[in-house]
Protein backbone atom coordinates (compact mmCIF):
# COMPACT_ATOMS: atom_id res chain seq x y z
CA UNK A 1 0.00 0.00 0.00
CA UNK A 2 3.21 2.63 0.74
CA UNK A 3 4.68 2.25 -2.48
CA UNK A 4 1.17 2.01 -4.34
CA UNK A 5 0.99 5.60 -3.98
CA UNK A 6 4.60 7.25 -3.51
CA UNK A 7 2.49 11.17 -3.04
CA UNK A 8 4.42 10.79 0.75
CA UNK A 9 7.47 10.63 -0.74
CA UNK A 10 6.81 13.53 -3.17
CA UNK A 11 5.50 15.50 -0.19
CA UNK A 12 7.74 14.80 2.10
CA UNK A 13 11.03 15.99 0.45
CA UNK A 14 9.35 19.26 -1.08
CA UNK A 15 9.08 20.01 2.92
CA UNK A 16 11.88 19.18 3.96
CA UNK A 17 13.78 21.34 0.97
CA UNK A 18 12.38 23.86 2.83
CA UNK A 19 14.91 24.10 5.59
CA UNK A 20 18.27 24.16 3.12
CA UNK A 21 16.16 26.33 0.81
CA UNK A 22 15.13 29.16 3.61
CA UNK A 23 18.96 28.93 4.61
CA UNK A 24 20.46 29.81 1.51
CA UNK A 25 18.09 32.24 0.64
CA UNK A 26 17.40 34.01 3.54
CA UNK A 27 19.72 32.52 6.29
CA UNK A 28 16.14 31.81 7.88
CA UNK A 29 15.41 28.86 9.76
CA UNK A 30 12.02 27.56 8.55
CA UNK A 31 9.04 28.42 11.80
CA UNK A 32 5.78 29.25 11.47
CA UNK A 33 4.54 29.47 15.43
CA UNK A 34 6.70 32.78 15.93
CA UNK A 35 4.34 34.41 12.87
CA UNK A 36 1.41 34.43 15.68
CA UNK A 37 3.29 37.04 17.40
CA UNK A 38 4.07 39.05 14.10
CA UNK A 39 0.62 39.15 13.56
CA UNK A 40 -0.63 40.24 17.03
CA UNK A 41 1.87 43.48 16.87
CA UNK A 42 0.53 44.51 13.40
CA UNK A 43 -3.40 44.32 14.75
CA UNK A 44 -2.34 45.51 18.05
CA UNK A 45 0.12 48.46 17.75
CA UNK A 46 0.89 48.49 21.23
CA UNK A 47 1.45 44.80 21.68
CA UNK A 48 5.34 45.41 21.17
CA UNK A 49 6.64 45.59 24.60
CA UNK A 50 4.73 42.64 25.42
CA UNK A 51 6.95 40.35 23.50
CA UNK A 52 9.99 41.75 24.80
CA UNK A 53 11.57 38.29 23.84
CA UNK A 54 11.03 38.54 20.81
CA UNK A 55 13.11 39.81 17.50
CA UNK A 56 10.70 41.69 15.02
CA UNK A 57 13.59 42.38 12.73
CA UNK A 58 14.38 38.92 12.43
CA UNK A 59 11.12 37.24 12.35
CA UNK A 60 9.06 39.92 9.78
CA UNK A 61 9.60 38.03 6.92
CA UNK A 62 6.92 35.57 8.51
CA UNK A 63 3.95 37.83 8.22
CA UNK A 64 4.47 37.38 4.14
CA UNK A 65 4.92 33.90 4.10
CA UNK A 66 2.05 33.53 6.34
CA UNK A 67 0.17 35.52 3.41
CA UNK A 68 2.03 33.63 0.30
CA UNK A 69 0.56 30.57 2.76
CA UNK A 70 -3.10 31.56 2.46
CA UNK A 71 -3.07 32.66 -1.00
CA UNK A 72 -1.14 28.87 -1.92
CA UNK A 73 -3.79 26.84 -0.78
CA UNK A 74 -6.12 29.33 -2.33
CA UNK A 75 -4.57 28.43 -5.90
CA UNK A 76 -4.31 24.69 -4.51
CA UNK A 77 -7.76 24.35 -4.52
CA UNK A 78 -9.66 26.87 -6.84
CA UNK A 79 -6.64 26.92 -9.75
CA UNK A 80 -5.13 24.05 -9.69
CA UNK A 81 -8.24 21.83 -8.09
CA UNK A 82 -11.62 21.66 -8.92
CA UNK A 83 -12.27 24.25 -6.39
CA UNK A 84 -13.95 21.39 -4.06
CA UNK A 85 -11.62 21.01 -0.19
CA UNK A 86 -12.68 18.69 2.39
CA UNK A 87 -10.23 18.86 5.89
CA UNK A 88 -12.68 19.84 8.44
CA UNK A 89 -15.63 17.65 9.44
CA UNK A 90 -19.23 19.78 8.78
CA UNK A 91 -19.95 19.74 12.40
CA UNK A 92 -17.47 22.24 12.93
CA UNK A 93 -19.36 24.48 11.35
CA UNK A 94 -22.12 25.27 14.51
CA UNK A 95 -21.95 27.25 17.60
CA UNK A 96 -19.85 24.00 19.36
CA UNK A 97 -17.37 23.78 16.41
CA UNK A 98 -16.43 27.20 16.57
CA UNK A 99 -15.67 26.79 20.48
CA UNK A 100 -13.94 24.38 20.03
CA UNK A 101 -11.82 25.02 17.41
CA UNK A 102 -11.19 28.26 19.33
CA UNK A 103 -10.19 26.50 22.82
CA UNK A 104 -8.05 23.96 20.09
CA UNK A 105 -6.94 26.84 18.83
CA UNK A 106 -5.80 28.58 22.19
CA UNK A 107 -4.07 25.32 22.60
CA UNK A 108 -1.87 25.64 19.38
CA UNK A 109 -0.56 29.40 19.98
CA UNK A 110 -0.21 29.30 24.12
CA UNK A 111 1.88 25.67 23.72
CA UNK A 112 3.81 26.74 20.50
CA UNK A 113 4.70 29.84 22.23
CA UNK A 114 5.44 27.89 25.30
CA UNK A 115 7.76 25.63 23.55
CA UNK A 116 9.31 28.00 21.48
CA UNK A 117 7.98 26.13 18.16
CA UNK A 118 5.85 24.11 16.27
CA UNK A 119 6.03 21.20 13.72
CA UNK A 120 7.33 23.02 11.37
CA UNK A 121 10.11 25.26 13.85
CA UNK A 122 10.98 21.88 16.36
CA UNK A 123 9.17 18.80 13.89
CA UNK A 124 11.13 19.55 10.33
CA UNK A 125 13.53 22.17 11.19
CA UNK A 126 15.28 21.30 14.93
CA UNK A 127 15.47 17.53 14.10
CA UNK A 128 16.86 18.51 10.53
CA UNK A 129 19.53 19.78 13.01
CA UNK A 130 19.48 17.08 15.14
CA UNK A 131 18.74 19.46 18.14
CA UNK A 132 17.67 16.94 20.91
CA UNK A 133 15.31 20.28 22.35
CA UNK A 134 13.47 19.73 19.17
CA UNK A 135 13.24 16.18 19.53
CA UNK A 136 12.12 16.56 22.97
CA UNK A 137 9.00 19.13 21.77
CA UNK A 138 8.39 16.62 19.25
CA UNK A 139 7.58 14.02 21.50
CA UNK A 140 5.70 16.25 23.69
CA UNK A 141 3.56 17.02 21.07
CA UNK A 142 2.64 13.50 19.50
CA UNK A 143 1.72 12.64 23.52
CA UNK A 144 -0.59 15.72 23.70
CA UNK A 145 -1.94 14.60 20.51
CA UNK A 146 -2.53 11.00 21.80
CA UNK A 147 -3.38 11.79 25.32
CA UNK A 148 -6.33 13.88 23.54
CA UNK A 149 -7.53 11.14 20.96
CA UNK A 150 -7.33 8.19 23.01
CA UNK A 151 -8.09 9.82 26.82
CA UNK A 152 -10.24 12.68 26.47
CA UNK B 1 14.70 38.31 3.47
CA UNK B 2 12.53 40.71 1.23
CA UNK B 3 8.88 40.55 1.13
CA UNK B 4 8.78 39.00 -2.64
CA UNK B 5 10.73 35.95 -1.55
CA UNK B 6 8.68 35.56 1.54
CA UNK B 7 5.65 35.63 -0.07
CA UNK B 8 6.75 33.08 -3.13
CA UNK B 9 7.93 30.37 -0.05
CA UNK B 10 4.80 30.82 1.56
CA UNK B 11 3.10 30.27 -1.79
CA UNK B 12 4.99 27.58 -2.56
CA UNK B 13 4.42 25.96 0.91
CA UNK B 14 0.54 26.24 1.35
CA UNK B 15 0.01 24.73 -2.13
CA UNK B 16 2.29 21.73 -0.89
CA UNK B 17 0.39 21.27 2.50
CA UNK B 18 -2.99 21.41 0.69
CA UNK B 19 -2.07 19.23 -2.36
CA UNK B 20 -0.49 16.85 0.10
CA UNK B 21 -3.68 17.30 2.28
CA UNK B 22 -1.42 17.15 5.82
CA UNK B 23 -3.64 20.15 6.68
CA UNK B 24 -6.66 17.80 7.17
CA UNK B 25 -8.14 16.96 10.19
CA UNK B 26 -9.30 13.32 8.86
CA UNK B 27 -5.60 12.85 7.88
CA UNK B 28 -4.58 14.19 12.07
CA UNK B 29 -6.97 11.72 13.21
CA UNK B 30 -6.08 8.99 11.59
CA UNK B 31 -2.26 9.72 12.48
CA UNK B 32 -3.00 10.13 16.12
CA UNK B 33 -5.25 6.64 15.91
CA UNK B 34 -2.70 4.76 14.27
CA UNK B 35 -4.76 3.98 11.42
CA UNK B 36 -2.65 5.51 8.84
CA UNK B 37 0.77 5.10 8.12
CA UNK B 38 0.57 8.46 5.44
CA UNK B 39 1.38 11.62 7.66
CA UNK B 40 4.44 9.71 9.56
CA UNK B 41 5.69 8.67 6.39
CA UNK B 42 5.72 12.47 5.00
CA UNK B 43 6.92 13.81 8.43
CA UNK B 44 9.46 11.59 8.50
CA UNK B 45 10.66 11.33 4.47
CA UNK B 46 10.70 15.59 5.32
CA UNK B 47 13.10 15.34 8.34
CA UNK B 48 15.55 12.67 6.74
CA UNK B 49 15.53 15.32 3.60
CA UNK B 50 16.21 18.16 6.17
CA UNK B 51 18.99 16.19 7.86
CA UNK B 52 20.77 15.37 4.56
CA UNK B 53 20.47 18.82 3.58
CA UNK B 54 21.75 20.59 6.26
CA UNK B 55 24.40 17.86 6.28
CA UNK B 56 25.18 18.77 3.14
CA UNK B 57 25.24 22.49 3.79
CA UNK B 58 27.66 21.88 6.46
CA UNK B 59 29.86 19.46 5.34
CA UNK B 60 30.63 21.93 2.48
CA UNK B 61 30.28 25.65 4.47
CA UNK B 62 28.15 26.81 2.59
CA UNK B 63 27.24 30.14 2.90
CA UNK B 64 23.69 32.30 2.62
CA UNK B 65 23.13 34.06 -0.59
CA UNK B 66 24.37 37.16 1.19
CA UNK B 67 27.69 35.53 2.25
CA UNK B 68 27.01 35.04 5.78
CA UNK B 69 26.93 31.77 7.54
CA UNK B 70 23.71 29.72 7.93
CA UNK B 71 22.16 29.68 11.10
CA UNK B 72 22.23 26.60 13.01
CA UNK B 73 21.31 28.02 16.06
CA UNK B 74 19.82 25.58 18.55
CA UNK B 75 16.11 26.60 20.29
CA UNK B 76 15.77 26.92 24.52
CA UNK B 77 15.72 23.41 25.88
CA UNK B 78 13.85 24.08 29.24
CA UNK B 79 10.53 22.73 30.81
CA UNK B 80 8.36 24.55 28.54
CA UNK B 81 9.68 22.78 25.60
CA UNK B 82 7.71 19.53 27.35
CA UNK B 83 4.87 21.35 29.15
CA UNK B 84 3.91 23.77 26.28
CA UNK B 85 4.96 21.11 23.81
CA UNK B 86 2.01 18.86 25.49
CA UNK B 87 -0.49 21.82 25.47
CA UNK B 88 0.61 21.84 21.58
CA UNK B 89 -0.54 18.57 20.69
CA UNK B 90 -4.02 18.88 22.29
CA UNK B 91 -4.52 21.56 20.28
CA UNK B 92 -3.21 20.35 17.00
CA UNK B 93 -5.49 16.83 17.86
CA UNK B 94 -8.65 19.17 18.11
CA UNK B 95 -8.31 21.31 15.37
CA UNK B 96 -6.44 18.77 13.08
CA UNK B 97 -4.11 21.86 12.41
CA UNK B 98 -0.97 23.26 13.39
CA UNK B 99 -0.12 26.65 12.65
CA UNK B 100 1.05 26.49 9.16
CA UNK B 101 -2.30 24.70 8.43
CA UNK B 102 -4.35 26.68 10.32
CA UNK B 103 -3.40 29.64 7.41
CA UNK B 104 -3.46 26.78 4.76
CA UNK B 105 -7.48 25.83 6.18
CA UNK B 106 -8.50 29.38 5.40
CA UNK B 107 -7.27 30.00 2.51
CA UNK B 108 -8.58 27.02 0.84
CA UNK B 109 -12.23 27.88 2.23
CA UNK B 110 -12.67 25.87 5.14
CA UNK B 111 -13.47 29.56 6.88
CA UNK B 112 -14.28 28.27 9.96
CA UNK B 113 -10.73 27.80 10.77
CA UNK B 114 -10.46 31.40 10.98
CA UNK B 115 -12.05 30.24 14.73
CA UNK B 116 -9.14 28.22 15.04
CA UNK B 117 -6.17 31.44 14.32
CA UNK B 118 -8.35 33.88 16.59
CA UNK B 119 -8.02 31.08 19.47
CA UNK B 120 -3.99 30.58 18.26
CA UNK B 121 -3.59 34.84 18.11
CA UNK B 122 -5.12 35.08 21.72
CA UNK B 123 -3.55 31.76 23.04
CA UNK B 124 -0.18 33.35 21.57
CA UNK B 125 -0.80 36.82 22.95
CA UNK B 126 -1.76 35.72 26.34
CA UNK B 127 1.20 33.28 26.87
CA UNK B 128 3.12 36.81 27.34
CA UNK B 129 1.48 38.06 30.24
CA UNK B 130 1.70 34.98 31.94
CA UNK B 131 5.36 33.26 30.85
CA UNK B 132 6.80 34.70 34.15
CA UNK B 133 4.71 33.00 36.86
CA UNK B 134 5.53 29.44 34.42
CA UNK B 135 8.27 27.11 34.87
CA UNK B 136 10.55 27.18 32.43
Amino acid sequence: MIFEDLNWLIYGVLIGLFVPALLIIGNKQFGVSSGLQNICTTILPKTKSVFSDYNFKSNSWKLYFIIGIILGSFFAVFLLGDGNSYFLPDNFYSVKGVIILFVGGFFVGFGSRYAKGCTSGHSITGLSMLQFGSLAATISFFIGGLIYTWLV
Amino acid sequence: MNKVTSLIFGLLFGIILTKSEVISWFRIQKMFQFEESYMYLVIGTAVLTGVISVQILKRFKIKSLSKENLDFSAKPFNKGTIIGGVIFGFGWAITGACPGPIFAQIGCGEYVAVSTLIGALFGAYLFNFVKDKLPS
